[in-house]
């Protein structure tokens, strides 16, 4: 059990290889799934500017936007970094410190938000833009 | 794969790797989790200034332009060249690295070519939309002066009076939201030294390829090393094109 059980090992440190895969097949398929996804993400971003949406529904278009690119990253980390094929040890040694990724994004945006509305009840509402009368309406000469 | 190990087997044992990685990948493994952090804490710090401002440019404004398309209104066009050249650089990397583990030279060699003309075409654009940015100059009224800025890291031509640009008369005293120059220069340029690190590194992969350097060494471990990063590179992009240009 103390020696390499895979003959094709590159050094005794590693147990076994989990290289050469048969073919490029799933290679390709994580293309298409990469691609396809894009591709959705992108329906999505471009359908908000089209269609105008606001409130909730643009929330949910984003929430959406989000969720694909968090699958992407996960095919591409699992697939093409081949680490879904790494030992369970070595998984959590990884996945563990992200965890702490939740903490980091729900604190930050909660007090950019906080922020922002400390600012806009203190200051006032938000600066509004300064608006000259409409360039046609001004006569001629007047100063003002 | 982990079917080949026998059940109850025991990797803490010593005298090999209980990851089973050699030192060096593991390494560029920790490397690329601590710049997973640094990016995070880039794209987090965006995020925190993003949603404390009462308004923000929307991305299907700023980025509506196309090489040699004029004033052509085309959101998001562009960038999707982009991702689509580093996801299709990052497959030619994984076949580069799937013919390394045949011990197939030639086959390295092609596909790391294709990954260094990838990489190349990503910076080629990246130069493209920031020059872009930064030289096309609109009208803005900034305290009673019309002046003609670009977009750059100190002050930008977007604004709530109309969607995308503030000019039209509508005065200013200080022009755009300057947090987006600053994010948008300052996190895509730190990924495009990224992409230029990966792509030196693949040229030196592609030499040491050629001289028969890991023919000698009898394996092309060095060639996935450099190729996880490269994924890494492509990883980040995805997170950088969602916060940038797509919410």
């Amino acid at each position: 059990m103390e020696q390499a059980i895979h003959p094709t090992a590159i050094t005794p440190e590693i147990t076994f290889p989990h290289e050469p895969a048969a073919n490029t097949k799933r290679i390709w398929k994580t293309f298409w799934i990469l691609l396809i996804l894009t591709i959705a993400e992108l329906a999505l971003g471009l359908s908000h500017y089209i269609f105008h949406v606001e409130g909730w529904l643009l929330l949910f278009l984003k929430g959406g936007m989000i969720i694909f690119s968090v699958f992407k990253a996960i095919y591409i980390v699992s697939i093409f970094m081949h680490f879904s094929d790494e030992v369970k040890p070595f998984r959590l040694k990884i996945l563990i410190p992200l965890i702490s990724f939740i903490w980091f994004i729900l604190a930050f945006l909660w007090d950019g938000t906080s922020y922002r509305n400390l600012r806009n009840r203190y200051n006032g509402p938000p600066a509004a833009v300064e608006q000259p009368a409409p360039h046609k309406a001004q006569k001629p000469g007047a100063l003002d | 794969m982990a079917t080949h190990i026998p059940a109850g087997y025991k990797w803490w044992t010593g005298g090999k790797s209980p990851y089973n990685l050699s030192y060096g990948k593991l390494m560029m493994w920790i490397f690329l989790m601590s710049d997973t952090f640094t990016f995070a804490a880039l794209l987090i710090s965006y995020g925190t200034i993003r949603v404390s401002s009462n308004y923000w440019p929307d991305p299907n404004y700023v980025f509506n332009t196309f090489p040699f398309m004029g004033d052509a209104n085309l959101p998001l066009a562009f960038v999707s060249l982009m991702t689509f050249i580093l996801i299709m650089s990052s497959v030619t990397m994984v076949l580069a690295v799937h013919e390394g583990h045949k011990m197939n030279r030639r086959g390295v060699e092609k596909w790391l070519l294709w990954t260094i003309l990838g990489g190349l075409m990503f910076l080629g654009c990246q130069a493209w939309e920031w020059t872009h940015l930064i030289t096309h100059v609109h009208p803005v009224l900034i305290d009673g002066q019309i002046k003609e800025i670009g977009a750059t890291i100190s002050q930008n031509h977007f604004g709530p009076a109309v969607p995308g640009l503030m000019h039209e008369g509508h005065q200013v005293h200080l022009p755009g939201p300057v947090g987006f120059g600053n994010f948008f220069f300052g996190i895509t340029g730190f990924h495009g030294f990224h992409v230029t690190t990966g792509v030196l590194l693949n040229v030196l992969m592609y030499f040491w390829v050629r001289n028969g350097r890991f023919d000698r060494l009898g394996h092309y471990e060095m060639v996935e090393k450099a190729g996880l990063y490269w994924h890494f590179v492509d990883l980040v992009w995805v997170f950088v094109f969602l916060c940038f240009y797509l919410i």
